[in-house]
């Protein structure tokens, strides 16, 4: 007899001896395809179940709490965590980001049974794959890539009455493409909720087309060129921006949001204006969790706020820094308002409007990327990163891609390029090559110009 | 030899009858080839910031898959609800996800064969577990870190941290192999930050403590001097914080292991790996320019360069007795005075190209490189830990800094990026020290190497005695879709480079 999600979470609350407890069930199917070398490589369907209970015990100095993790599907299991996790809080030290837990908040849809996904999602995409693997071998290209559909499905419970279940879905596929020399790259990929949206032809024609973009071959030295970063490009450098927005770390002068002599920098005007950096839970199509969900906390997320409502939070409005991913207590000790880590980022530019084409149009002589990897911090005080083009750079000579272009290592900071691009995009779903696979897929980005972006060195890599 | 024991909890699991009930309901279905992967991984993680525990937290995973090849294709499914019923489901499900990609399976599976390993067991080397060590004696030793760091006058703020992790798995197969074996691995590491008061600027100074395949003694034992370290490092971050920026431009370096051994993963380690030399990771971690072709004939390095890929190696991070193939691990060449001669295998790669087993072995045999990071996770071609070789009676690090005239010696890795063809790379460090007709000059900052992977390794002259060998490694290897996460090795003496690009990382920040 299988035990529901919400019979876990009533049953650990129940069976917990501490003095309030937090239980999160996330309840998770995912379903896949892999390719390379125009045929299909590994694929699954996988499930998942994880508990997490979160014990409180108050002594007269603070409240200590433990976070214990299994992946339950019993009542017996969700009791060995439950017992776990009270002792554990009962033999723990105060916690420093106490807080009073999040009171009487209940989802309209808390009864419903967890949603799901199957191998059937890619009922119309796989076929079609197919035909593009035929294609493929044919006009004498290979392709390589990867879809995937997750639909995880979140319940937290707690003994001072929320009783909140979000439903999750998120999706994406990447498909590169690389002619039979090896010597052209060329990739597509986007995020999306459900597959009814993916055309298999249409990703499969967008890398072809790229990889015609490659037939005539430029080498271009290490240098400072005028660069259009599409939406993806943009999406993987806002990222690292959001993750080092941390307001703990950046009052104790440990990055780029830190004022030199202490504090942060917010109200500072820390790009150019008319530039929008915000996250909204509610914004379609990337729309994520209302609320606060933590499992364990550090500087930037706290047991002690599972359940807070989330809204809109602006990070940079104007190109002013409005706020830093702060937990109730970081916003404390720091002195800022309380500004959780929301999973969606959107990056707008005020009356941008143009789309790649036109920028690529209204390019005299410049490169346009496909996306960037391997990007690592080098400087956490200027937020230096460090990666390489990939699948794709080309040259456009008035307003024509004319060829492509060898890749390259560059160097440059998120925070000095929205202050140096002479041109936006309108901003439209965008997914992260870095990032969007595992981490963070639900982005909105504009494509940006920037005159001046500093390819340290050339790269061999194809 | 480990003196740890099978944990008793896992034995006591149901992984025997649901692998008996999943592999006869695949058989009963078609599949050629089924495998069960039953799985515990136990983790814990604390972290301490300025003498407070900031986090702590206790997860497992615990689930099974099935992995069929049906019709000459792949198909897996897991599961994590223990009964026969959800077993039998499991494998039903990975037979119908077979069937979809038959459609689009163009070359049917080959696995290499593999003896039979009937119901053997493994366990890593370590003495105490140390999930089995109360969290409070662990916390209480984190926040002692952070305040004996912060009685340094540079130091603003100090973090500390400890992963541990206990693997357990069970592997069994139609043909009648079946693994039991547990490994337990920890990573602890400090770091001081402070920022100088006339210039603003921030930098910080980190243990070079390499994670390790050893229990809670690592931490007490005399592994690791770690009251050194702590007392070195808020003066190291001192000095690092009034140091010179360094000059742009080409240097000698001298490089420890515990920066080295990065640099091996990065541009060694996955480039070598078959699958990548062959496309199949393409989409996403990618290719290498180490092609199959360049087997045999590319000159990696120079002629002091020998490289092993060893799954046997005593106290290794990616160290087992049976890979998740079943396969008996081993240790084998990779590159052999300076010439790139072998790779790193699974089962498929190695039927692929049956050559590389050599003549005893004409359908091809694995070296033992696959492996599933999780329960629900399929096992791939995976990193064995891949090791620089000393020189017999080599140098010492001091007797290689003595043969430079102006160079940096490199401690300590922070930050890293290499391009999708293991060709471009670009390493920073801990810390950095000015090498002036062949001694040590004090600190420099702001110091990145940047440069082509054979170039670099062909640069190297010489390398260090045993004595300067250190097996250092990391936690939170990426690969494949969707994403895993691998713990490796990577042994290195100290070695000495000619002529490296070095970047000043505040000129590249500049514009």
């Amino acid at each position: 007899m299988t035990v529901t999600p919400q019979e876990l979470v009533e049953h650990a609350l129940a069976a917990s001896t501490s003095d309030d407890c937090v239980v999160l069930v996330r309840d998770v199917t995912s379903a896949n395809l892999r390719w390379a070398n125009n045929t299909l490589t590994t694929n699954g369907v996988m499930t998942e179940m994880s508990v997490t209970v979160i014990s409180f015990v108050g002594r007269a100095t603070g409240v200590a709490t433990a976070s214990v993790s299994g992946a339950a599907t019993t009542r017996e299991g969700v009791s060995a965590l439950v017992e776990t996790a009270d002792a554990a809080a009962r033999a723990g030290t105060d916690a420093e980001d106490a807080a009073e837990l999040v009171a009487d908040s209940t989802s309209a849809d808390w009864a419903d049974a967890p949603e799901t996904t199957d191998i059937h999602v890619y009922d119309s995409f796989a076929p079609a794959l197919g035909d593009a693997f035929e294609r493929a071998q044919a006009e004498r290209r290979l392709l390589y890539g990867f879809v995937n559909h997750e639909v995880a499905t979140t319940y937290l419970g707690s003994t001072r009455g929320l009783r909140l279940r979000h439903v999750q879905p998120t999706g994406h596929y990447g498909c590169t493409g690389k002619d039979l020399s090896l010597t052209r790259s060329a990739w597509a990929g986007g995020a999306t909720r459900d597959f009814l949206d993916v055309d298999a032809h249409a990703v499969t024609d967008e890398v072809a087309r790229r990889l015609a973009w490659a037939e005539r071959k430029i080498d271009l030295p290490a240098g400072r060129y005028d660069t259009i970063l599409p939406p993806s490009s943009v999406a993987d450098l806002m990222i690292d921006a959001y993750w080092g927005a941390g307001a703990r770390v950046a009052h104790e002068g440990e990055s780029v949001y830190s004022k030199r002599g202490g504090g942060t920098r917010i109200g500072e005007q820390i790009a150019r204006s008319g530039v929008n950096l915000f996250s909204d839970p509610g914004h379609a199509p990337i729309a994520s969790a209302p609320f606060a969900v933590a499992t364990a906390s550090d500087n930037t997320e706290s047991v002690f706020d599972n359940g807070l409502p989330l809204g809109r939070t602006d990070w940079i409005r104007d190109g002013r820094l409005e706020a830093l991913v702060s937990t109730r207590h970081s916003a404390q000790m720091t002195g800022q308002q309380v500004a959780p880590y929301v999973d969606n980022l959107v990056l707008e530019v005020d009356g941008a409007d143009a789309t790649l084409e036109e920028m690529v149009a209204s390019t005299e002589r410049g490169l346009l990327l496909t996306c960037l990897w391997y990007i690592r911090e080098v400087d956490p005080q200027s937020m230096l990163l460090t990666g390489l083009t990939r699948d794709g750079v080309y040259l456009v000579e008035d307003g024509e891609i004319t060829g492509a272009v060898n890749n390259f290592r560059w160097n440059e900071s998120p925070i000095d390029l929205l202050n140096r691009f002479t041109a936006a995009g309108r901003t439209v779903p965008s997914f992260s090559r870095e990032w969007g696979d595992d981490y963070f897929s639900r982005t909105a980005t504009p494509a940006l110009r920037v005159p001046d972006f500093n390819m340290s060195s050339v790269s061999q890599g194809v | 030899m480990s003196s740890a024991r099978l944990d008793e909890t896992f034995n006591a699991l149901p992984h025997r009858r649901l692998g008996d009930v999943a592999l006869g309901r695949a058989e009963s279905l078609g599949a050629s080839h089924a495998e069960f992967h039953f799985e515990r991984n136990r983790f814990q993680y604390l972290g301490a910031r300025d003498g407070v525990l900031q986090t702590a937290s206790d997860s497992e995973d615990l689930g099974f898959s099935v992995r069929v090849v049906h019709g000459g294709a792949w198909g897996f499914a897991s599961g994590v609800v223990l009964t026969d019923e959800e077993a039998a489901r499991v494998a039903e499900t990975a037979v119908a996800v077979a069937r979809v990609a038959a459609a689009m399976t163009r070359d049917p599976v080959v696995l290499a064969p593999e003896p039979v390993y009937d119901d053997v067991t493994w366990v890593s080397a370590y003495d105490v577990n140390p999930l089995e060590v109360a969290t409070a004696e662990k916390a209480a030793l984190l926040v002692e870190w952070t305040a004996r760091l912060r009685t340094g006058a540079a130091v603003d703020h100090a973090t500390s941290f400890l992963h541990q992790v206990q693997e357990n798995k069970y592997y069994a197969d139609l043909a009648g192999t079946r693994t039991t074996q547990q490994r337990v691995r920890l990573q602890p590491g400090f770091e001081a930050s402070g920022s100088d008061e006339t210039t603003g600027l921030f930098d910080s100074m980190a243990s070079i403590a390499p994670p390790v395949g050893r229990g809670w003694e690592y931490l007490t034992g005399a592994q690791w001097d770690w009251d050194a370290e702590l007392t070195e490092v808020p003066d190291l971050l001192a000095e690092k914080l009034k140091a010179p920026s360094v000059r742009a431009g080409r240097y000698d370096l001298v490089i420890d292991p515990s920066n080295l051994w990065l640099t091996i993963h990065e541009s060694i380690g996955h480039a070598t790996e078959l699958d990548r030399a062959l496309g199949y990771e393409a989409n996403y971690a990618g290719t290498s320019f180490a092609t199959y072709d360049k087997l045999g004939n590319l000159h990696y390095g120079s002629p002091v360069m020998n490289v092993t890929g060893d799954r046997t190696q005593e106290h290794g991070l990616a160290t087992i007795g049976w890979d998740d193939e079943g396969v008996q691990t081993q240790r084998w060449d990779i590159i052999k005075d300076g010439l790139l001669v072998g790779y790193q295998l699974d089962r498929p790669m190695a039927a692929m190209k049956p050559e590389l087993s050599g003549p005893e072995h004409p359908q091809g045999r694995s070296n033992g490189c696959a492996y599933a990071d999780s329960p629900g996770h399929i096992p791939i071609q995976r990193m064995a830990n891949v090791s620089l070789e000393p020189a017999p009676d080599g140098p010492s690090t001091e007797d290689l800094i003595s043969r430079v005239d102006r160079g940096i010696y490199v401690v300590g890795d922070k930050s890293w990026s290499i391009d999708m063809q293991r060709f471009n790379f670009q390493f920073t460090g801990q810390r950095f020290y000015k090498i002036t007709d062949g001694k040590l000059d004090g600190m420099l900052r702001d110091v990145a190497y940047q440069a082509t992977t054979t170039e670099f390794w062909r640069s190297m002259e010489a390398v260090g005695g045993p004595q300067t060998w250190v097996l250092g490694g990391a936690f939170n290897c990426g690969k494949a879709q969707p994403g895993q996460v691998a713990a490796v090795s990577h042994g290195c003496p100290t070695s000495l480079f000619r002529d490296v690009n070095i970047l000043n990382t505040l000129d590249e920040a500049g514009h």
